[in-house]
């Protein structure tokens, strides 16, 4: 849980694994959450030596357009700042839920689990450098 | 639509915060999974009822969600009520076309929400507010994908 009904808004942990920024979705979050880690990933990417970030989405029930749009918004601005970024772990019936949505979100790169998506960035011809 | 009676029980939860939404899209889940919704049904319902309460947050200025469990012979269902009072929806076929927003989003909201539930049902007046009402019912007929290509 990150935060409760009734709690304060704890921010999301940012880890560094090498270059590699790894975060780790959770239960609820709320809006001020996610548009501050949109933020932290951000500065930790301009301020660092990142070159990739993976963001495990394993434990998150439901994404909704909100959601979506932060996790597009984080992969873009990564992209600016030449930092790529990989999409872990979505649940299938969060998958189900988003293509029936309308919201398939073109240009964010996807990962069974953490494990692949870390190959998926260590690979230098990796799909995700090429936009794919 | 929905010539049901409704259970009894129809609890009022307000949409005033972000806090709020969180709580919004728990108890529904909660409510769904007690009904015996699947879990790509509690998804699609907790889902819908994420976007619906942010545009009662964002755009109608809060409000409140009613959940009512329905029944009707052997089928268990689940009506979610959006109302606000804030300035309304002056072009409703617009806001429904996929990818209309004013609020910053992917404009998904209105179009999305109606294709992951059975019914939907919309009423709003300019400067008196809006009410969306959306329904599921339990391994029901699948969704009319009313709106989809």
């Amino acid at each position: 849980m990150n935060g409760g009904p009734f709690g304060g808004l704890t921010p999301v942990p940012v880890l560094a694994l090498g270059d590699i920024l790894l975060v780790t979705l959770q239960g609820e979050l709320h809006d001020g959450t996610a548009e501050q880690l949109q933020e932290d990933i951000t500065h930790r990417i301009a301020q660092g030596n990142a070159s990739g970030v993976v963001i495990d989405i394993s434990g998150v029930e439901i994404i909704d357009s909100f959601l979506g749009r932060i996790l597009a918004e984080i992969a873009s601005t990564a992209r600016l700042l030449a930092a790529r970024t990989v999409v872990a772990g979505m649940r299938p019936a969060v998958a189900i839920t988003l293509a029936e949505l309308g919201l398939t979100l073109p240009g964010l790169h996807t990962a069974l689990n953490t494990e692949r998506a870390m190959d998926l960035l260590a690979s230098p011809r990796s799909p995700v450098q090429k936009g794919t | 639509m929905m010539q049901v009676s409704p259970d009894t029980a129809t609890t009022s939860l307000p949409i005033g915060s972000d806090a709020d939404l969180a709580w919004v899209r728990q108890r529904v889940r909660q409510t769904a999974a007690e009904l015996g919704f699947g879990l790509v049904q509690q998804t699609k319902l907790v889902t819908a009822a994420s976007e619906l309460a942010r545009n009662t947050l964002v755009h109608g200025g809060g409000g409140h969600l009613e959940i009512t469990p329905l029944t009707t012979g052997p089928n268990r269902g689940l009506r979610l009520t959006f109302l606000d009072t804030g300035p309304g929806i002056r072009d409703i076929e617009q806001a429904m076309t996929d990818g209309f927003t004013t609020g910053g989003g992917l404009g998904l909201g209105l179009s999305g929400a109606k294709r992951l539930v059975n019914e939907f049902d919309f009423d709003s007046r300019p400067g008196e507010g809006t009410t969306v009402t959306i329904a599921a019912w339990v391994s029901g007929l699948p969704s009319p994908r009313a709106g989809a290509g």
